[in-house]
């Protein structure tokens, strides 16, 4: 029942004449996916930059509070940007892409993504004004900023070997 | 002729050991292309992120030779791993590359960005308020911003059009 609604809700969008574009027109699909690598890779390289200050190893002279606010704006809009790009490009092939392992890899591991982070605020940073300009961070904090870089160069790694593990057209 | 040189480059290239355990373990070409997509992402985030401080969209209130020097010096090393995947993919599917208009469009793109990077950095360190002395310096810093981003964005696009224009 569930999976008939959800094969229905798919179907709705890869039948849209939008999908149809993407998937027929020569330049559309290549270009939609140019600018998800654009936004990926910003992405990925300003949540290193967090990243890398949580295990101390970069920028540790600025307190986490001043590195985060100073680059998240940088990193949601790329994120958005990637997620309706990436959008666009799964709407063409939706059954496909479902059907290829790597991609659901990749749309777990960017939840798993988004759970380290609700954690690392929710929890581990609640006491952050107490060691936020410390070089060395408590480990909670330190293996929140582990896991982001290690989960996402695997969702960077799963989104290339789709493109080796599905033949779109 | 050079048409004819460079495809005679790429069998001779395809031939090669290097070539051949390239093309026939499956995992390398994906396991490259990966270590060269994360490069690239540091690489450009580096550069986009400076960009975005001279247009002062992002840390406002930290001084631009500060944000340059945080993020630039990163790009060179980060840019020999992006050299050497790149070879490495080249060494193992030579006519993808050599043989495609977009794979030198990209090198020439690269070259441009390079070249902006390194006047950046020379500037900056040359005297700190380089790109802050008055409204022409200010406007010039801009123009040099965006093409940065522009050329930056240019060597992505190329990048992935790279597998669409590969010769047969």
């Amino acid at each position: 029942m569930m999976q008939q609604q959800l094969q229905e809700f798919i179907s709705y969008f890869e039948d849209s004449g939008l999908a149809d574009n993407i998937r027929e027109n020569d330049v559309l699909f290549p270009l939609i996916e140019s600018v998800h690598v654009v936004a990926i890779c910003l992405v990925v390289g300003s949540i290193l930059v967090v990243d890398l200050r949580l295990l101390g190893l970069a920028s540790i002279h600025r307190s986490v509070s001043r590195v985060t606010s100073g680059i998240l704006p940088l990193i949601w809009s790329a994120f958005a940007v990637a997620v309706a790009s990436g959008s666009l490009l799964f709407i063409s092939n939706a059954t496909k892409y479902l059907g290829n392992g790597y991609f659901v890899a990749k749309i777990v591991l960017i939840c798993v993504a988004g759970l380290n982070m609700a954690i690392f605020h929710g929890i581990s940073a609640r006491d952050l004004p107490r060691w936020e300009k410390e070089a060395a961070l408590p480990l909670p904090v330190r293996l929140a900023g582990g896991l982001s870089i290690l989960v996402w160069v695997s969702v960077v790694a799963c989104g290339r070997w789709i493109g080796f593990t599905m033949q779109v057209r | 002729m050079t048409d004819l040189g460079l495809s005679e480059l790429c069998k001779w290239l395809a031939a090669t050991p290097l070539s051949h355990a390239i093309q026939t373990a499956g995992w390398i070409i994906p396991t490259l292309q990966t270590i060269h997509i994360l490069s690239v992402a540091v690489v450009f985030s580096s550069a986009i992120l400076v960009d975005l401080r001279i247009w002062r969209l992002l840390e406002r209130d930290v001084p631009l030779p500060d944000v340059a020097r945080r993020f630039l010096p990163t790009i060179w090393p980060v840019l020999f791993i992006l050299l050497m995947t790149g070879s490495l993919l080249i060494v193992g599917e030579p006519r993808r590359s050599l043989l495609n208009s977009t794979f030198y469009l990209k090198m020439a793109l690269l070259a441009v960005a390079i070249m902006l990077t390194v006047g950046l950095q020379r500037s900056i360190s040359s005297s700190p308020n380089f790109w802050d002395k008055d409204r022409g310096r200010r406007m010039a810093g801009q123009f040099a911003a965006t093409v940065s981003i522009l050329v930056w964005c240019g060597i992505l696009f190329a990048g992935r059009w790279i597998a669409y224009t590969q010769a047969g």
